[in-house]
């Protein structure tokens, strides 16, 4: 194949003059057309930002820095504040990150590390599909077959062993805070075992190789040769799931609750920045109203891509080319 | 000097073993459980009904989400059409030209760009084109899951370029061929295969997205007649199914959740299989 196409690109044109001139013409428009394609990111990340401040600007003017430590939330009186989503977000994506990073990981630590050659490949595979889900799908199972489970089974028996801390006092209702951190907890396993996985995979062998000359045992290897020496990028990859947890929207909003109130039961809805923009966008109406929504945007968007430039920074000068940020 | 107790430390590793391995299974369970309720649920109410007719008014027993399967594929063809080509062409630029310095703004402006939650485009959108247009459309929703789909093909085709190795450009320029053709004809020509399936995975990707398309396509309970009408979605139709009030809505919702999990893990599971052997590293 290689052949054919040098022999087609060689013999199209014979003389030359036209070659160069081809040349000219072909290679800077080409040059030209692709930097274009390349130069679009920029475009959009203008556009976000951009549209994003002239949709909020009505309530930055309106309301000022008080926006984001208000609790009110009154479309009828058009008083808004941005307080109870952004403490839902913050603890629901607390939670997710408190259950799924030990389990990730432990995970990629076994993927890479303790797992039996063949084996590995199969379950590489099936939390690479887990990943693949849609959130509305997980959303829709977390609806009626998680939320129920929960409200009858592990949250009274929650409630029956640490009732004593105000986290766990109050009425279930299945549909909580708790729930809404379990489900972000579900989507952001995956990502942070991904890259965990290739983290501890750049590690040289060398490190390794070496403890076991020593004579430790494979999780003492793992533990002082491995993961000491991969700290660094795993950190970067629980932030890329921190911002991935930040953002997440359908699964959320399908079990929290979508309630916007500030309380310490872990059982009490909750009611998170995406949420809010997802629920009562189309009907805000007036011109205050959907305004303070695109400023609750803008905080989402300010948050996520502040975690995720960290998360990046801490990926690309770990280990360079080797790991592939996923996404 | 005392060695410490190898028992010790033999039960210290036989434990981090069984609980690592507890952790592996854990993470897998939740999608063998969707999995399993997907189809125990949704796999009855799969019938010829299902696919080729639409929402029925509350109340009526029946009726399918055509309309929103022919949706899904008519917002993700414009996405293609919108996305594919200048993440390709933007990730030949990456991959093939330009200066390490702008390059490395460009790769880290996309990864944040992938990072961006996916109901902060639908807004983009809206302000951008629903607005002005005074109104929902397919148009609105192809072009926020076309943006989507720019910076993760261009970063897949970027990574894909460079894996052909660099003595292909130095034969073809040595012989004289002119470097746009070294790049079309020879490099992205060998890269194809790879190129694809980061499109067809990015595909399967924004197909899933519901977000960005609440403000942008809105959704349908009929048939959209013009791009330029609101237009069901697989996603939207059962997020909207499933937090009605209404049991038929909540049977159509897992077997449209079932229909579009199906189309979804195929495209990846059939892209991971097709791709193997050129990419597979040793674990």
């Amino acid at each position: 194949m290689l052949k054919e196409s040098v022999n087609a690109a060689v013999t199209s044109k014979t003389t030359p003059d036209t070659r160069s001139a081809e040349w000219h013409f072909g290679d800077r428009a080409f040059r030209w057309l692709t930097l274009a394609m390349a130069l679009v990111i920029f475009v959009l990340v203008f556009l976000i930002g951009w549209e994003l401040e002239e949709g909020s600007r009505l309530a930055l003017h309106q309301f000022g820095p008080r926006f984001l430590i208000s609790s009110d939330w009154d479309p009828v009186n058009e008083k808004f504040g941005a307080l109870p989503f952004i403490f839902g977000t913050l603890v629901s994506s607390a939670i997710a990150l408190i259950i799924a990073v030990p389990i990730s990981i432990a995970t990629a630590v076994y993927l890479t590390e303790l797992a039996p050659l063949w084996l590995r490949q199969p379950l590489i595979m099936f939390i690479e599909l887990l990943a693949a889900v849609p959130s509305v799908i997980l959303g829709l199972w977390g609806i009626f077959v998680m939320v129920p489970w929960l409200r009858d089974h592990l949250f009274p028996w929650l409630q029956k062993c640490f009732g004593f801390l105000p986290l766990f006092k109050g009425p279930i209702y299945g549909v909580s805070m708790l729930a809404g951190g379990i489900i972000v907890a579900i989507m952001i396993i995956p990502i942070i075992t991904s890259v965990s996985r290739e983290i501890l995979r750049s590690v040289p062998g060398l490190q390794r190789e070496a403890a076991y000359a020593l004579g430790a045992t494979r999780w003492e290897v793992t533990r002082i040769a491995v993961l000491s020496y991969a700290k660094k990028g795993l950190f970067g990859a629980v932030i890329l799931g921190l911002g991935r947890a930040l953002g997440e929207t359908m699964a959320v909003t399908m079990v929290i609750g979508n309630s916007a109130q500030i309380v310490a039961s872990l059982f009490a809805p909750g009611y998170t920045l995406a949420s809010v923009i997802a629920n009562e966008f189309n009907e805000a109406t007036g011109n205050l109203y959907p305004s303070a929504l695109f400023e609750l945007g803008l905080v989402l968007l300010g948050v996520t891509v502040l975690v995720n430039v960290v998360a990046q920074l801490l990926l690309k000068t770990f280990a360079g080319p080797s790991v592939k940020p996923q996404h | 000097m005392t060695v410490p107790n190898h028992r010790w430390r033999n039960f210290k590793n036989a434990v981090v073993q069984v609980a690592t391995f507890a952790c592996a299974v854990l993470v897998v369970t939740p999608l063998v459980l969707v999995f399993y309720h997907l189809i125990s649920q949704g796999f009855t109410s799969i019938n010829w009904a299902f696919f080729t007719q639409l929402p029925k008014p509350v109340g009526e027993i029946g009726g399918g989400m055509a309309n929103a399967i022919v949706g899904t594929f008519i917002l993700l063809g414009q996405a293609a059409l919108f996305g594919v080509p200048i993440g390709v062409l933007g990730g030949v630029y990456l991959s093939e030209y330009g200066s390490s310095r702008l390059n490395w703004w460009i790769r880290f402006a996309a990864d944040v760009l992938n990072g961006v939650p996916s109901i902060t485009w639908g807004m983009v959108v809206y302000a951008l084109i629903v607005v002005p247009m005074h109104s929902f459309s397919a148009l609105a929703g192809g072009i926020v899951l076309g943006m989507m789909m720019i910076p993760l093909v261009m970063r897949t085709t970027e990574e894909v370029l460079q894996l052909v190795p660099g003595g292909y450009r130095e034969a073809a320029l040595a012989l004289g061929i002119a470097k746009w053709r070294t790049i079309v004809q020879i490099v992205v020509r060998t890269a194809l295969k790879g190129i694809v399936t980061g499109v067809l995975l990015a595909l399967a990707r924004v197909a899933g997205e519901t977000a960005p398309l609440l403000f942008t396509a809105f959704g349908n309970l009929g048939w959209a007649h013009k791009l330029t009408e609101p237009i069901a979605a697989m996603p939207l139709q059962v997020f909207i199914s499933a937090i009605s009030p209404y049991d038929d809505w909540h049977r159509q919702a897992w077997a449209g959740a079932l229909v579009l999990l199906v189309l979804v893990l195929a495209v990846n599971i059939s892209v991971r299989f097709l791709t193997r052997d050129r990419f597979a590293r040793p674990s």
